[in-house]
């Protein structure tokens, strides 16, 4: 039944191995060390080519039970075994028939520090295990699943070692997708392990506190029996009554000096040096969490007094006071602490049952809410980046690549995407996804952080060899011991030996496991998710709100998928054009900003199919459909990372080094940035961004009416195409239009139905060069004069034309600054603009041309835009053809060979040349302006010419 | 109204007789093809001075004073303290090199500005008058200030003179003659004071000699040269002027019909007509004048004491400033909003002085005051040669008060629109981008 199929991580072994044998991906595998060809294209531009066998792409696909990707996350139960615990997306349709419970133990059973015991000889208290993350691919050739692994564990005081076993897995059915996005899977995953293992830690020291709590109050409550018994019986009988008291005293202060122990453990996570490169975890988390458990560990030190640790306290406070007198807000917290209702010390039973009823934490109850919520919301968006199969992620890669290296022109006729410059600091940059700015109630002790935060978060950014003082005299001692424990630990070996030991372990705990996962798979398939017992200390959200709330998003969010569902039933493989379909229906507007023209690709694809109408038309209603519900999810959506920048460097510097992605697959193809990746580079570039700033951006999103005068996304530009295609094919002056629109001279469309007018700027938007990021240099309707400014501002103006007095004060502004503006008149189907005698133009602006779709056009004039943007560059940075040659030289002779080079090597004459002199001048602004930004001081200039126009006709 | 705009070419016909001048949008003369609009005054802009090469400054009815370079169109410097409207500005070179800017203002004070810095550096306040004029004398190292009393200051904002008012009006323009002798417009009257400088650091003022042969209001007062200074009046008189004995050499009447004298009284109370023929400005290079008479031009040569070349319906509107470019070009700005560039040739044979071009229907305005007649004096004078328009430049939407020419540089005129545009040459502006642009990518080491 079992036929586990491990899969290498070489490109080209693709046959499987029946063995249930697992090897982890690692660097040192061959994978990176394709040596370059010097004459090959550079790699991120290369496509990797599939073996002769795989003619098919989808073959593989097709015994899958499963109808596309989804990201699993499972546990290791102590006492269920292995179980899932959800996917991603949560939504029972994507995974079919597919079996999660069998699914989990396949990749659970590889976990590798299950065996981890809490008491490692030597030492008189229980220790923390220090885990890395383990990546690892698994493949289930039978159920036809493949899945990149992702194993970590958390704390847990109640399980067994203090830690719980997880995975998240990322399934696919293509083994050669997960092979081939290693890096990127395991980037994204680790930072989603981070963030989980971040929340953790906070709720691990939460929980340790709530138990200290226990046992102090369970201590006194024993000191005083005690003594009661003192005082009642004679001085010299020791009753079995009494040395039991005695024994149970006993027992818990050692429970206590554990328990502390574990509390400064978990406090000097921090400073264990990370061998996993992608396990930069936020530096802001981090230093919090440090904080809090130093509080922690300082009030636990003087409750301890009356055990007889004055000592020790007395040398902890001393401490303190040096350090700058923070004592008094530390009393004020005791005193916080005692007085605080919540919570009330419970009587701890001499012997702790740890018994199979006893109910387990969840995941959400391990990891803080704010945390889970942060890490799902990052798993969701890595699932939606790694949509579609590898063809169409590769494409997508290809086209960003490309995108970045032509910053210089892209303006011009692109959207701009404006995250490129971000997006590369971004994947060096530990990621955070917690939203920091709302996670303010969190706090243990909130005025008391808050006001420390600064000086405390510079502490935690020190580096290793000068820890904080405050913490220096009582974790000394245990950093050393800890450091001998972790040199010394099976689990802090280096990953590959580790994971490769682990390998050769896993036959034998795979096949206990399977036992036991056998006998338990009905206990495993009721998911124990009741109510918090006490989830009293920190106000959490309602639970039984969460899961509702989820399903129902994801839900909505699949609505549009539903139909290509239907469509694709019977396990038949998903389309390429299905997929495609739906991901445009679905992130054309989530993507407004980041997609534009990636989104192309596929569009490309579905045209070469001649599949009429077919994709336009799908699109539409899913669009729709999709359109409320995720835009009114967004803004919850929106993590924010609100970090100084400069505190970052330590940390950035320390990651580049570490990082394997310089030999990586894909070097220069980072993460795919969605809504995630866009909304963090956005608030991030606003300093000191704040939570009610993201939401309003995105709510703002949301808000943003379908087309005019908000951001173009992929949907209107198609739609503008058709609307342009139309344009073309009416009015005989089209290309004096387009003509117009190029060469910079702004084009007033002048009607008295809004509709027309504004149809026909939307249309013709798409030949505005440098249409702004949110297409600003468009103004679709005004019904007001304008004035010179304006028509700077604007290169294509949608005009009302009125019958009032009004109205000749908006005809006067027309006739005045008729020399700087072309006039369509909508109603009478005339325009006024100067004559064009180009040809350049006539490809594009053909009014008898074949093309009937507005995609397909759509396309056509991006081509034809985009060799007019190169030649414009061409043009802009050829030397000679600007400044002169020799000292001797006038300008009269740059001018000749300018004028020789535009006639006579591009073949422009003199009105197509006006377009390419546009253009360059919009190039050359922008370069300039890219360095100097303060030359914005000084308003932009506006330039023209002064020719006669006449007037056209149809 | 809707038809006329974009409606075929029938309409044209009935517009095209417009007497007012057009060129159309073919002007191949015209070198300014790329404008800025500098924004940053709240309310009129009135005065436009040159600091140095590449400065300039801006005043206007906001009190403020705006320092701007010219290659770049950034605003350097924002001068506050004024808190009425600038009604004189100049530059004041002090002994160090250093230009400074000497500003007027109705809140009766002066005051004196360091433009690199923005500072105050002077300033006297709580006058008796507004200051109307201002004029600066470096051979005297003094400056005059002309209101309803003049007062003379030395370089360190002493008060070395004070001479009572003589008239309601006050002086309303001051110049420099030799011999240490001032020329001063008073109402009809241009009163010659001499300055006497006394060894202590005092200097007295009298009064020498009243020149009241203008029959109105002076509007104009300007020097030609060492010998010569000229003078116009509102009712269109132009009178040249000796400038050591003060005798008139020459005495010029425009008018532009063969106007009655006779009834220029009775129209002088009837409104528009007598602004017709106003010289509202003059300028000269010392060979020719130019005087911006009503809404025409007039082009006055000092040598043969004769018109050479005039526009009667220059602008649609009023002139307000002229400049003479060089002996054959010239430019003026006008309430209509424009500025125009003229070039003065040889009468071609056919008497038509200029194209109403074919698209005259796209000039509106404030036309047609001047029906009837205009060559009639061409062919009177002989030797007349014409002032055609070579380009106009529209941007403004209200009266262009002034403009400054920075030659190559470019043109800034200024406005009631509160703005200033910056007219330059297009095409060197792409020269320097682009050397900008070269010098750049040496800077990144490549793209």
């Amino acid at each position: 039944m079992t036929a586990c199929a491990s899969s290498h991580v070489s490109l080209s072994n693709n046959t499987m191995i029946g063995s249930p044998d697992v090897v982890a991906f690692t660097k040192e595998d061959d994978y990176g060390q394709a040596t370059p060809e010097a004459l090959d294209l550079p790699e991120e531009f290369s496509i990797p080519l599939h073996p002769l066998a795989d003619s098919n792409p989808w073959a593989k696909t097709s015994y899958a039970k499963f109808t596309k990707d989804f990201i699993l996350i499972s546990e290791f139960s102590e006492q269920v075994g292995p179980q899932p615990l959800l996917t991603i997306p949560n939504d029972p349709k994507v995974c079919g028939t597919f079996d999660l419970n069998y699914f989990s133990l396949r990749i659970m059973s590889v976990d590798y520090q299950a065996s981890f015991v809490g008491h490692p000889p030597g030492s008189g208290y229980p220790r923390l295990s220090f885990v890395e993350d383990s990546r690892v691919v698994l493949g289930d050739s039978k159920e036809g699943a493949f899945a990149y692994v992702h194993h970590f564990t958390l704390y847990d005081l109640e399980a067994r070692g203090f830690v719980r076993p997880f995975c998240m897995a990322y399934v696919a059915a293509d083994e050669k997708k997960i092979m081939l996005q290693f890096q990127e899977l395991s980037l994204r995953f680790s930072q989603a392990s981070e963030c989980l293992k971040a929340g953790n830690r906070r709720a691990f020291a939460k929980e340790l506190q709530r138990k200290l709590q226990d046992l102090e109050y369970t201590h006194s409550v024993l000191q005083r029996e005690e003594g009661l018994q003192r005082e009642a019986g004679p001085q010299c009988v020791y009753s079995a009554h009494t040395v039991e008291k005695a024994n149970e005293l006993a027992n818990v202060e050692k429970s206590i000096y554990e328990h502390r122990d574990l509390l400064k453990q978990i406090s000097a996570y921090h400073r264990h040096p990370r061998r996993d490169p992608h396990a930069a975890s936020c530096q802001k988390c981090m230093s919090e969490c440090l904080r809090e458990c130093e509080e922690l560990l300082d009030k636990y030190a003087k409750l301890a007094n009356p055990l007889g640790y004055s000592e020790r306290v007395s040398k902890g406070k001393s401490q303190l006071d040096d350090d700058g007198g923070e004592e008094e807000a530390d009393e004020d917290d005791d005193e916080a602490i005692k007085r605080r209702p919540s919570y009330t010390p419970q009587l701890i039973k001499a012997k702790s049952a740890k018994c199979f009823d006893k109910r387990l934490k969840n995941l959400r109850e391990l990891c803080e809410e704010t945390f889970h919520e942060a890490t799902v919301e990052l798993l969701k968006e890595t699932e939606r980046s790694f949509r579609g199969d590898l063809c169409y992620l590769y494409t997508q890669r290809l086209d960003k690549a490309l995108h970045r290296k032509q910053k210089i022109v892209n303006f011009l006729f692109e959207e701009d995407l404006d995250d490129n410059v971000d997006d590369e600091a971004e994947t060096l940059r530990p990621f955070c996804a917690v939203n920091h700015a709302a996670d303010n109630y969190m706090h243990l002790n909130p005025p008391h952080i808050v006001l420390g935060s600064e000086a405390l978060e510079l502490d935690g950014l020190k580096p290793q060899g000068a820890p904080d003082p405050a913490c220096e005299t009582t974790t000394t001692q245990e950093l050393r011991l800890l450091g001998i424990h972790l040199d010394s630990s099976p689990s802090d070996q280096t990953l590959e030996t580790q994971e490769s030991s682990e390998g050769t372990k896993s036959f034998s705990s795979d096949k206990s496991g399977t036992d036991q996962a056998e006998k338990q798979e009905s206990l495993a398939s009721i998911n124990t998710e009741g109510p918090d017992p006490d989830s009293d200390l920190t106000p959490e959200p309602d639970q039984n709100a969460y899961p509702e709330r989820e399903s129902s998003s994801e839900d909505m969010e699949t609505t549009a998928g539903e139909d290509d569902c239907d469509t694709g039933q019977d396990q038949t493989p998903v389309s390429l054009l299905e997929v495609v379909s739906e991901l445009e229906a679905r992130n054309g507007d989530e993507r407004e900003l980041a997609a534009g023209s990636e989104l192309l690709v596929p569009m490309d694809t579905a045209c070469c199919m001649a599949q009429e109408g077919f994709l336009y038309e799908a699109a539409d209603p899913d669009a729709v459909l999709c359109l409320g519900p995720n835009s009114n999810l967004i803004p919850s959506q929106t993590p924010v990372v609100n970090q100084e920048p400069h505190a970052m460097h330590p940390i950035q510097d320390e990651y580049t080094v570490g990082s394997p992605s310089s030999e990586g697959p894909a070097t220069g193809l980072e993460l795919p940035v969605g809504i995630l990746g866009d909304a963090v580079s956005r608030t991030s570039m606003e300093d000191g961004s704040d939570c009610t700033m993201s939401t309003s951006t995105g709510s703002d999103r949301a808000a943003s009416p379908l087309g005019y005068g908000g951001s173009v996304t992929l949907r209107q530009r198609k739609k503008a195409g058709q609307g342009a295609l139309r344009f073309v094919r009416q009015y005989s002056f089209a290309m004096q239009a387009l003509w117009c629109l190029l060469s910079g001279r702004t084009l007033v469309v002048l009607g008295a139905d809004e509709g027309r007018v504004r149809r026909l700027v939307s249309a013709l938007a798409l030949f505005v060069p440098n249409p702004g990021k949110s297409g600003d240099r468009v103004q679709p309707w005004l019904s007001c004069p304008f004035t010179l400014t304006d028509l700077h501002r604007w290169k294509l103006i949608g005009l009302q034309r009125v019958a009032s007095p009004a109205g000749s004060s908006v005809l006067y502004s027309l006739s005045r600054y008729s020399r700087y503006i072309s006039i369509l008149d909508a109603d009478m189907k005339t325009l006024r603009c100067p004559q064009y005698r180009g040809q350049l133009l006539a490809n594009m602006a053909d009014h008898r041309t074949y093309i009937r779709r507005g995609s397909t056009y759509f396309l056509h004039l991006q081509s034809a835009l985009c060799r007019l943007a190169a030649k414009a560059f061409l043009f802009t940075f050829t030397h000679h053809l600007h400044l002169p040659v020799s000292p001797t030289e006038g300008p009269e002779a740059v001018e000749a060979r300018r004028r020789c080079f535009l006639q006579e090597q591009l073949g422009l004459d003199e009105e197509d040349s006006q377009i390419l002199l546009y253009l360059s001048r919009l190039i050359t602004q922008r370069y300039l302006q890219a360095a100097n930004s303060n030359c914005c001081a000084a308003g932009p200039c506006f330039s023209f010419n002064y020719i006669t126009s006449v007037l056209y006709k149809i | 109204m809707l038809r006329w705009i974009l409606g075929g070419r029938e309409a044209q016909s009935s517009v095209e007789k417009s007497p007012v001048l057009c060129i159309g949008e073919e002007q191949p003369k015209n070198r300014f093809t790329e404008l800025q609009v500098l924004k940053g005054h709240f309310d009129i802009v009135r005065f436009l001075v040159q600091i140095d090469d590449f400065r300039f400054a801006s005043a206007g009815d906001d009190g403020l004073v705006l320092v701007w370079s010219i290659e770049t169109g950034e605003r350097l410097q924002e001068l506050r303290g004024h808190s009425q409207q600038i009604t004189a500005i100049t530059t004041f070179a002090c002994s160090d090199g250093v230009t400074s800017l000497l500003t007027a203002s109705s809140d009766r004070s002066l005051s004196l500005w360091d433009p690199g810095t923005g500072n105050r550096v002077r300033t006297i306040s709580d006058l008796q008058s507004s200051v109307k004029c201002l004029l600066v004398s470096e051979r005297l190292r003094v400056w005059v200030s002309g209101g309803e009393e003049l007062c003379v200051w030395d370089k360190d904002f002493q008060l070395l003179c004070h001479r009572q008012k003589h008239s309601d009006t006050g002086i309303t323009a001051l110049v420099e003659l030799p011999k240490n002798c001032i020329a001063a417009a008073v109402d009809k009257e241009i009163v010659i004071y001499s300055l006497t400088v006394s060894a202590d650091p005092s200097v007295s003022v009298t009064e020498t000699r009243r020149c009241s042969e203008h029959h109105d209001q002076i509007r104009a007062l300007i020097n030609i040269n060492d010998g010569m200074f000229a003078s116009g009046s509102h009712a269109g008189e132009l009178i040249l002027w000796d400038s050591t004995n003060f005798s008139n050499l020459a005495y010029e009447h425009i008018l532009w019909e063969e106007s009655h004298p006779s009834c220029q009284t009775e129209i002088k109370l009837a409104a528009p007509k007598p602004s017709e023929m106003s010289i509202q400005h003059l300028t000269t290079n010392g060979r020719l004048i130019l005087a911006a008479v009503g809404s025409g031009l007039y082009v006055y040569d000092v040598a043969s004491k004769a018109v050479v070349a005039y526009r009667k319906a220059a602008h649609d509107s009023n002139v307000l400033h002229t400049m003479l470019l060089s002996d054959s070009e010239l430019m003026s700005c006008s309430e209509d909003g424009s500025v125009r560039m003229w070039e003065i040739q040889d009468l071609p044979l056919a008497a038509e002085p200029a194209s109403a071009g074919f698209f005259g229907m796209w000039t509106f305005g404030r036309s047609s005051k001047q029906p009837g007649p205009q060559q009639k004096k061409v062919l009177e004078i002989p030797n007349l040669r014409t002032l055609e328009l070579t380009g106009d430049l529209i941007g403004h939407s209200g009266a262009v008060q002034m403009f400054l020419s920075f030659g190559e540089k470019g043109l800034v005129t200024c406005s009631t629109d509160h703005l200033l545009i910056l007219w330059r040459d297009g095409e060197r502006q792409s020269r320097l981008r682009s050397q900008a642009l070269f010098q750049k990518l040496e800077q990144n080491g490549g793209l």
